[in-house]
């Protein structure tokens, strides 16, 4: 069901952000409330946020290459805030050797280059019901 | 040499006080022709319709199906076109083309720490590159030590580590800097990173006045409106950018202090036009701060060069570089009263489009590629870097690198589009396209010049507005299909085997942070407070910071200490977070 809190998030120094604002916009097109963090955000930061914000799911965008450092950060962090039911995703340029070690860390999915939004729309509506 | 004594109007010529190519019993015979091929595309349509519905370009912009004489009869030979060499340069800047220098194979690179990136140079040198482009990690680009909060998990990721001039003696350890130039992709830190350059090239007894010559990025306002790598409020920056354009004129002749970069406003997702016209109103709005901060537009507009994209679409890119010539020609001559040539030239860098390739079946990404660099070498850039095929997934590799670098060579030695200059001009569809690029570009000028100003326009989120609107747009049609991607919405290969990149360990920060530690250990700490608190007091006052940036380097400041220094006056910027 749409209408979930969604965080999009930038964590790091990473300036591209041409597709964390395609999904935010996308998501709120098909009805999820969606609130986007802005740039260069520290795992805290986002975490505190996400907090806050009361939301169902994080999605973090990140292309600079340092996923493995920041990303188990953000849920571990959450989790220290009784926040571990949060559903955390990713996309970016993830190298496909990370991918198992983020899933490990609590990152539920992770979104490559050329995905469509809509398969984000749908994976959110299946995991948040 | 100029074009000399243009023929009179003729009669017909003088009602729109242009000249044409064509006589007027041609055109009416081509215009009958015209017709009857209209109606037997229609007839053949109406019995088998078209095999897809959308033909127009990556940009979405509608082309022609067909471009004939008296469509274009209008363009005038000499006024809009010319002859290579000659204002206002439509084809070309260097009247002898590519015969009398090929364009600057210079391929980005940096990684790792600078003896990492310093191998990779001389790697690209050893294998016929003739010029360097340095990559340089997130924290330099934002001011950050390696040692910083920000810094973690980006050291030497994105880039090559420089944190002070210590790290910058051994990325160019070996390279002479009077013999090659050098570009760097750096922007809210360029005067530091400028100033490290120029004491490496002292350090190995270049003559900078006559022998060093490179490229600084510098270009703020894109940042702002495309790649976001700011540190400093739009204003106080662009006071960083005209106290270097003062500096070089003086001390630096042959240094380009700017590179006015429409390459990022392309891959954050404009359109073909839109990267033309919001790159060139920057290139503008640098002019007039600095006429504004009183330079002549003469000493410093020579110095100014551009950086272009090249994407997919073949014709509408090279229209693109074609007409970027023209338009700042003009601008330069008509907006500004330039009157020295080389003011009015528009020198660009061009690189291939990284957000052109696909994660999927990467290979191909060698034929995208190749299509761009043909663009921008039929467009007559001045120098090109070539995506490697892994450059979507990963820094690329040696062997990937290599492969980009000879595709510049084998389009330079084997495909023999060098032999000509601008062969296109002249083409019906070409200079159709040159024409829409040219008039789409004053349009643009003219709501900017509305808001009052590149810098106004940005605090008002308008050219972010117009490239975030352009991407979203692609990013429908491509999910509708109406835009493919070979590979991705299409032809899709269904077990692809992983391919090997190159793999950054998190553990090279250690590395990077005890050399820094090293450093900050050497050097004369009364030097280091000395030439912060004068880099403070002269960045609050009117005082060129440029010179006191390099007191700073050379005590071995940090690229960080330096930039604190800076935002304990200038303040930070931060964006609303809009989307």
């Amino acid at each position: 069901m749409a209408g979930h809190r969604i965080l999009i998030a930038k964590p790091g120094l990473d300036g591209h952000d041409r597709g964390a604002k395609i999904v935010a916009r996308a998501l709120r097109d098909a009805g999820f409330e969606v609130i986007y963090s802005g740039l260069r955000q520290t795992p805290a930061q986002v975490a505190t946020a996400a907090v806050q914000e009361d939301v169902r799911a994080v999605g973090l965008s990140i292309l600079s290459g340092a996923h493995n450092v920041l990303l188990p950060e953000i849920t571990e962090l959450l989790a220290a805030q009784g926040a571990d039911d949060v559903l955390v995703f990713a996309g970016g340029i993830i190298p496909d050797r990370d991918i198992e070690t983020l899933k490990e860390a609590g990152i539920d999915a992770v979104f490559l280059p050329g995905t469509h939004t809509s398969d984000i729309v749908d994976y959110l509506n299946e995991r948040l019901g | 040499m100029t074009i000399k004594d243009p023929p009179t109007l003729t009669e017909d010529e003088k009602e729109t006080g242009r000249r044409s190519f064509y006589n007027d019993e041609s055109l009416v015979v081509l215009s009958a022709a015209r017709e009857g091929w209209e109606t037997a595309t229609r007839e053949a349509f109406d019995k088998r319709p078209p095999w897809k519905t959308d033909f127009t370009t990556v940009s979405s912009m509608e082309v022609p199906h067909l471009v004939t004489p008296e469509q274009v009869a209008d363009i005038d030979p000499i006024a809009d076109i010319g002859i290579p060499g000659e204002f206002p340069y439509t084809r070309g800047i260097h009247p002898s083309g590519y015969r009398g220098k090929s364009w600057t194979m210079r391929q980005f690179a940096g990684f790792g720490t600078a003896a990492d990136t310093n191998e990779r140079f001389k790697y690209l040198l050893s294998n016929g590159q003739t010029g360097l482009s340095v990559a340089f990690h997130l924290p330099t680009l934002y001011g950050y030590d390696s040692d910083h909060e920000m810094s973690k998990g980006e050291v030497g990721k994105c880039g090559v580590a420089i944190d002070t001039l210590a790290d910058m003696e051994i990325l160019f350890a070996g390279i002479p800097l009077g013999d090659v130039t050098t570009s760097m992709t750096i922007n809210s830190t360029a005067p530091i990173l400028l100033a490290m350059y120029l004491a490496v090239a002292e350090q190995q007894g270049v003559d900078i006045r006559r022998q060093v010559g490179g490229t600084l990025q510098n270009d703020i306002l894109k940042e702002y409106i495309a790649q976001k790598e700011y540190i400093f409020p739009p204003r106080p920056s662009m006071r960083l950018v005209t106290d270097q354009f003062a500096f070089a004129a003086e001390h630096v002749p042959r240094w380009n202090t700017i590179s006015i970069s429409g390459y990022h406003i392309r891959e954050a997702g404009s359109t073909a036009l839109q990267e033309l016209a919001f790159t060139l109103r920057d290139g503008i709005e640098y002019v007039q701060y600095g006429l504004d901060a009183g330079l002549d537009v003469d000493d410093f507009a020579p110095r100014l060069s551009f950086f272009f994209n090249s994407h997919n679409d073949f014709f509408e890119e090279i229209a693109k570089f074609r007409a970027a010539r023209k338009i700042w020609a003009t601008v330069m001559r008509e907006r500004f009263g330039a009157k020295d040539p080389r003011s009015w030239m528009c020198r660009f860098h061009t690189q291939t489009a990284g957000c052109s390739l696909t994660a999927q079946q990467p290979y191909n990404n060698v034929v995208r590629t190749t299509v761009q660099a043909l663009a921008a070498v039929l467009g007559g850039t001045q120098s090109l870097h070539t995506n490697a095929l892994d450059e979507t997934l990963a820094l690329p590799t040696e062997e990937n690198a290599r492969i980009a670098l000879r595709t510049q060579q084998i389009l330079a030695h084997e495909s023999g589009v060098i032999n000509t200059v601008d062969p296109l001009g002249g083409s019906y569809l070409v200079e159709e396209l040159t024409r829409r690029m040219v008039d789409g570009t004053f349009d643009y000028f003219r709501k900017i010049d509305d808001y009052g100003g590149m810098v106004e326009a940005i605090e008002a989120g308008y050219p972010q507005r117009e490239i975030m609107d352009a991407a979203f747009q692609f990013q429908r049609a491509f999910e509708r299909g109406v835009k493919k991607m070979v590979g991705v919405n299409d032809f899709v290969l269904e077990d692809e085997l992983p391919m090997e990149t190159l793999y950054i360990s998190d553990d090279l920060a250690a590395e990077q942070v005890g050399f820094l530690n090293e450093t900050r250990d050497k050097r004369d700490a009364g030097a280091v407070e000395r030439t912060l608190d004068a880099l403070k007091r002269g960045s609050a006052g009117d005082e060129n910071t440029m010179p006191l940036i390099v007191d700073c380097v050379k005590a071995y400041c940090s690229v960080g200490e330096i930039s604190d220094a800076l935002r304990d006056v200038f303040g930070a910027y931060e964006e609303p977070a809009v989307f």
